[in-house]
């Protein structure tokens, strides 16, 4: 079952005078369960991709659809409503509320859902046990290592079993033992949770962590191997 | 607590000194609001009571067309009637009777123009407090001697003293000439350099037989028992005096109608002060402005990744709305604690004004001012501090509402 669906999006952007061909007719399913990622150089179109994917930005024409609601037509506070309820995103840095705790942070997406707080906190400690900072809960993001900064965002993306997480670049400005640790974690979520990842990267060593690899040059797909 | 309030109090100290330094003029701004109308409301209130105490008293019966014309014909004619009626008002402390007339006033070596007064020395000293101010001499004992009370300035002009002799020259009530010779039993300083300048007064009875009264005379002056209850005497006396035939119309006026002099210039101080006072108001308003605009620019990425894990721009814009209302409500609570405090403070022990400036002088504030605390004065700046504020913090959380998922987060 494809949890996303991407047809013929396009975007284009005006810098200055100049028009930036972000995407340039992006088609692209994923399967639910999937560990995809998305990669190719800085500037070839991933954060476009993953950001309209994810429902922050609307393409110029084409449609994506998650777990089969299609994105065009949507409000603001539609659109809102899907992040909160089948997105969880995860960004490069400053991916976190810094006058909340670690716990408060994961258990924030729980709140707008409207959970109560008992559960709320339990659940909140449940992953953020699962992602391996037990013990750290009130932790403010300031007290938190870049590693468990991103550990913490994870926790967050996925504590309301979203349809899907979208990963732009998140071991960026980890060193590449912290990165691989977090790839190795998101990793074990998809496998014992179940939970689709799509992430962007244009580090090799992290491409090899997934198990499909889409290649992006120029805002077109130039490549889409399953492994 | 519910988490919105915990996130707005922390982001308020995210940044100590910024929060301290808005507090503090928020702060700063209402004390100032606070004492300084105190301040302006205590000394209106002299204004007043001086006026009122040292003459015009808070209420005059006259006869419809004097307050106009001050024609001697437009006479009370039978006083002790409104007497009556005023001691069965509650709230009168007392009232007294005056005659007037222009008339040439003349010493051996000067002679001057001004109007002579008759007054009931027993009853007025109950009203005005000219016998506390006289300086020389002594206040006029009966009511029928030929003796006048002189204000120092005219007694300097005439150049006269205790005992020396006035011939006044005037028109009667009848039309005839008024003629008569008074003793200078007292020199009186109010302080007030026009009423100095100006006033003369003689024994009522006497004065109503030099000037042809009939024992009519042309005010009842009253004073309450406080401000607040002249409106109610004044309500209560004009229906007293409706069914009264007199051959003139009697009619009641309040200070202010008495004295429009005194009116307006409070009117114009408060004005003036109210300038200023919106100036400092927007001062602090920009002050606000200007922090959360600064707080929004900073966290604009934030507000990106609160929406992109699906906050509605309105629930952060209420968190920065209950941000500035926490800041604004700490400040104005510190305003209005501190300005009480320093009203209260120099309500109880006065600022001195000894040897303010002579136009301070003319409106009767020398010596010691107090303040006056009122409900009034403790609300009206810090409310519209809040107000004003509030407009100010709208602004910046409007712009969060139309703030766009993508550019909030790719913001930096
Ligand atoms: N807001 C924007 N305004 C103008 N150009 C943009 C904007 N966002 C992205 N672009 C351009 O679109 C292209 C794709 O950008 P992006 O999706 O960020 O690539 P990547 O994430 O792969 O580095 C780049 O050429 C970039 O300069
Ligand atoms: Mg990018």
């Amino acid at each position: 079952m494809n949890i996303v669906q991407v047809k013929e999006v396009k975007k284009t952007y005006i810098q200055g005078k100049v028009e930036v061909y972000a995407l340039r007719g992006v088609s692209l399913d994923i399967k639910k369960g999937g560990f995809a990622a998305l990669a190719g150089p800085s500037g070839s179109g991933k954060t476009t991709l993953l950001n309209i994917i994810g429902g922050l930005d609307l393409p110029d024409s084409g449609d994506v659809a998650v777990d089969g609601s299609s994105f065009s037509g949507m409000s603001q506070a539609d659109l809102a409503k899907m992040r909160l309820n089948k997105i969880g995103f995860v960004f490069q840095a400053y991916n976190l509320i810094p006058v909340l705790s670690a716990v408060e942070n994961v258990e924030f997406v729980m709140l707008l859902q409207g959970l109560d707080k008992v559960e709320r906190r339990q659940r909140a400690k449940d992953v953020l046990d699962d992602v391996g900072l037990e013990g750290k809960y009130d932790r403010r993001p300031a007290e938190l290592s870049g590693g468990q900064q991103q550990r913490v965002a994870v926790a967050r993306a996925i504590v309301s079993n979203p349809s899907i997480v979208l990963a732009d670049e998140p071991t960026a400005n980890l060193d590449s033992k912290t990165g691989n640790g977090l790839l190795e974690m998101m990793k074990e979520m998809n496998e014992k949770k179940s939970v689709t990842f799509i992430f962007s990267t244009h580090d090799d060593m992290v491409m090899d962590y997934a198990r499909r690899l889409v290649q992006i040059r120029d805002g077109e797909i130039a490549d889409d191997i399953v492994k | 607590m519910p988490i919105d309030i915990t996130m707005a109090w922390r982001n308020i100290w995210r940044n100590p000194r910024r929060t301290l330094l808005t507090v503090a003029a928020i702060g700063f701004a209402s004390t100032a609001l606070v004492f300084m109308l105190s301040f302006q409301f205590g000394v209106y209130d002299t204004m007043i009571n001086s006026s009122v105490n040292i003459h015009a008293g808070h209420l005059q019966i006259q006869a419809k067309g004097y307050k106009e014309k001050m024609a001697m014909r437009y006479a009370v004619a039978d006083p002790v009637r409104m007497g009556n009626l005023l001691n069965g008002i509650d709230d009168v402390k007392s009232y007294t009777y005056r005659a007037e007339g222009f008339s040439m006033l003349s010493s051996s070596d000067r002679t001057y123009g001004v109007l002579v007064t008759g007054i009931d020395p027993d009853k007025e000293k109950q009203v005005s407090t000219i016998k506390s101010l006289v300086r020389k001499g002594e206040y006029l004992s009966s009511s029928n001697a030929y003796e006048a009370l002189v204000g120092s300035l005219l007694a300097a002009n005439l150049k006269v003293g205790i005992g020396d002799e006035i011939t006044i020259l005037g028109q009667a009530k009848d039309g005839s000439v008024a003629a008569s010779v008074v003793t200078v039993k007292g020199i009186f300083t109010s302080g007030i350099d026009e009423f100095d300048r100006s006033t003369v007064q003689i024994p009522l009875k006497t004065f109503q037989e030099v000037y042809s009264m009939d024992g009519a005379v042309h005010r009842v002056v009253v004073v309450c028992k406080s401000l607040k209850s002249v409106s109610m005497v004044k309500a209560a006396l004009a229906e007293d005096i409706s069914g009264i035939d007199e051959k003139y119309e009697l009619k009641v006026f309040d200070w202010m109608e008495i004295m429009p002099g005194l009116l307006q210039s409070i009117q114009m101080d408060l004005i003036s002060g109210f300038i200023m006072y919106i100036i400092l108001v927007i001062v602090v308003a920009f002050s606000i402005l200007n922090t959360f605009l600064m707080a929004v620019f900073e966290r604009t990425r934030e507000f990106g990744v609160l929406m992109a894990i699906g906050a509605e721009p309105g629930r952060i814009m209420k968190l920065l709305l209950i941000e500035s209302i926490t800041m604004t409500s700490i400040g104005i609570f510190l305003g209005m604690a501190l300005g009480s405090v320093f009203s209260l403070y120099f309500q109880k022990h006065g600022i001195d004004f000894t040897g303010a400036s002579e136009i301070m002088n003319q409106m009767g504030i020398s010596g010691l001012m107090y303040p006056k605390l009122t409900l009034l004065s403790l609300f009206t700046g810090p409310m519209a501090v809040l107000f004003i504020t509030s407009v100010a913090a709208l602004y910046p959380a409007l712009k969060v509402k139309s703030l766009r998922p993508v550019e909030a987060i790719s913001y930096n």
